[in-house]
């Protein structure tokens, strides 16, 4: 048994769960360890919010295996499983007070009277509500309601905390704002948090891992970073930021594209496994640049001409056509003092990096 | 003035406020304002004086049979309530837990369908029934776990109550229906992943958030109950009278309207203070 079995606190084995004909799990494999902020991240319809709910156990799952800190749950209540769930909802009892609310779990605990008080009290303080317990729950804001809902599931100090799109009802402003709120209450408490989202610069802002999902099934799984660098599909790197793909081939490490010529890659840059044929060949915008009078290449430039211009404040994206390249290149470059923003069909010259480069096969 | 009545805030609000207050009026006020007349003033022979008095209330005071039928009507109205809401609400929670969405007017609609039929011929048919030969009686015989007719369920109080909870049946299921439709089904999933099983979530979570419609199931079956006399005339033989075929006795056979209007007023002042009850506890222990 390696370190990682030992530390694994959910395990997963070919789960899938069927609605009637609807696959909508196809043999899940995940294993997610002790005290880790793990994201189920996809378009609506992959399944994540399905996976959640079948380590919740709202929903029973249809074939396979799964492990909740060792323990086989099939057939295990949701009141029997060391999970607690934040809803999308919310889902706070309009009837209780904020108190009442928090406190609603505790109703078994053989604790007194007094200290179920205390620790609803900290709770409370903990997601910054104190002082709110005597309020009825119908007049708090979308924040207070999403903070009772955490509130109320961490008093029980769940092994596990499950989180359904719990960001996805507030606005902007406040879904930073809470962001960094849960990721600090997550390391204070310690305990594993499974997120589910289908904003995926929320998922790599919070998470130590990503899984990305689709159709039921786990197209990729890493950290934020590796995903972002190094997408082992299409849909992944479309999924997660933009990605120019240029039509090219790719012979053992050597990439050859159109326009942009010949290029040498690390064999970790075919993401997908190594092949030989016609290629896609990924680039972030932001590892394209336009140079700039004065500014260093990085030993490799293209010519090309300014399509469309995108302008941000912080930022200026530029569609850019090189020559020799049938569609337009998307190019993010900040706004630093002493850089123009270039006008619609000025000559220009791009510069990129091979390093940069993710190779996957043509589709 | 170019807009006239509608061009003002208040004009607009008169406007909008006239025909349902004269409605009120003219429908509820003032028929209301007459028996509380009636029941002040003197029958004198055939015909009502318009002279103040208090005797139709003493009457009711003095006389131990109107009593005894207000307090058989308290009696039978909350029978009636407690067994129709019992069994309203699990036809209400079937309907809206177990029957998926696009059935549901459709279970509404097929409960609804006994009641396209007059209530006289509902209370008739409960006869045929209930009755010495009826339905009940004659299969119990034939199956031999009967001698003789079950004569405890016609004309008694017992069969003003069957037919009465079954007259009022939707009337109770679709306030409860409609209470537990508006509750969050997430909210019953939080309940149980915060530890309850299906009953303590029942008890803690659905059933108090079920309370208003449960509340109006009470109060709709109750009021009317009270002052329903088709029923107790029809099925309740001598010991199923009720205050309301006094009150119609006093109006239409005796020409007592003063008594008459005195009783309706006591009926009604019973109904108010024990709905006011009513409210008011829902309130103080249930908050809601």
């Amino acid at each position: 048994m390696t370190a990682d079995d030992r530390s694994a606190l959910i395990e997963l084995r070919a789960v899938h769960k069927w609605y009637g004909d609807y696959h909508a799990l196809r043999g899940i494999d995940l294993k997610i360890r002790s005290g880790e902020f793990f994201s189920l991240l996809g378009p609506s319809g992959c399944g994540k919010t399905t996976l959640l709910r079948t380590i919740a156990g709202f929903e029973p799952i249809s074939d396979g295996v799964m492990y909740l800190d060792g323990r086989n749950v099939a057939g295990v209540a949701p009141n029997h499983r060391p999970t607690n769930m934040v809803f999308q909802s919310y889902a706070i009892f309009p009837h209780l007070s904020v108190a009442e609310n928090v406190g609603f779990g505790l109703r078994r605990d053989k604790r007194s009277k007094e200290e179920k008080a205390r620790a609803v009290g900290e709770a409370l303080e903990m997601v910054g509500l104190a002082g709110y317990g005597a309020r009825p729950s119908h007049a708090l804001s979308g924040g207070q309601r999403q903070r009772v809902a955490l509130a109320r599931a961490l008093i029980l100090k769940p092994k596990v905390l499950l989180l359904d799109e719990p960001l996805s009802a507030l606005d902007k402003k406040m879904r930073e704002q809470m962001q960094v709120e849960l990721m600090k209450l997550q390391r204070e408490v310690g305990i594993t948090f499974i997120l589910v989202t289908h904003d995926q610069e929320e998922a790599l802002v919070m998470s130590d891992r990503i899984a990305v999902m689709f159709e039921g099934e786990i197209g990729q799984l890493g950290d934020p970073e590796s995903l972002y660098r190094r997408p082992n599909s299409a849909r992944v790197a479309e999924f997660i930021g933009m990605m120019n793909f240029l039509p090219g081939s790719v012979s053992g490490t050597t990439v050859e594209m159109p326009g942009l010529g010949r290029a040498e890659v690390a064999a970790e840059q075919l993401t997908s496994g190594s092949f030989t044929g016609p290629a896609r060949i990924g680039i972030r915008p932001e590892t394209l640049s336009l140079l700039f009078d004065g500014e260093p290449d990085r030993g490799r430039v293209a010519p090309g001409m300014v399509d469309e211009v995108v302008y941000y404040g912080d930022m200026t994206y530029y569609d850019v056509r090189l020559d020799g390249v049938p569609e337009p290149v998307r190019i993010s470059m900040k706004n630093l003092i002493g850089r123009p923003v270039l006008d619609v069909g000025t000559p220009c010259r791009v510069t990129w990096d091979e390093q940069a480069l993710v190779v996957l096969p043509a589709a | 003035m170019a807009g006239g009545l509608f061009s003002t805030e208040r004009g607009r609000t008169v406007a909008l406020v006239t025909p349902p207050f004269i409605y009120a009026l003219l429908l509820l006020a003032l028929p209301l304002g007459a028996i509380i007349l009636f029941s002040f003033w003197q029958k004198d022979g055939y015909d009502v004086v318009p002279t103040f008095t208090l005797e139709n209330y003493r009457a009711f005071l003095d006389g131990e049979v109107y009593q005894v039928l207000l307090g058989r009507s308290l009696k039978v109205s909350a029978i009636v309530t407690v067994i129709t809401v019992i069994l309203a609400y699990p036809i209400a929670y079937f309907i809206s837990f177990r029957v998926p969405n696009n059935r549901k007017s459709l279970w509404l609609f097929l409960i609804t369908i006994p009641f396209w039929t007059s209530y006289l011929v509902r209370v008739f048919l409960w006869k045929v029934i209930l009755g010495y030969n009826g339905v009940i009686n004659s299969g119990l015989l034939q199956i031999g776990l009967i001698d003789e007719p079950l004569t405890f369920i016609l004309y008694s109080v017992n069969s003003v109550i069957i037919t009465l909870a079954h007259a009022f049946a939707p009337f109770a299921i679709l306030p409860i229906f409609v209470a537990l439709e508006k509750i969050d089904r997430s909210l019953l999933e939080a309940a149980q992943d915060l530890g309850e099983n299906r009953v303590t979530t029942f008890l803690r979570v659905t059933l108090p958030l079920s309370m208003p419609g449960l509340m109006a199931a009470i109060l709709i079956v109750f009021i009317p109950t009270i002052g329903d006399y088709v029923t107790p005339e029809l099925m309740g033989g001598s010991g199923g009278k009720l205050i309301a075929n006094m009150i119609q006795t006093q109006f239409l056979q005796l020409n007592n309207a003063p008594l008459g209007a005195a009783l309706a007023i006591i009926a009604m002042l019973c109904v108010t203070l024990i709905s006011l009850l009513l409210i008011f506890l829902n309130r103080r222990w249930l908050r809601v």
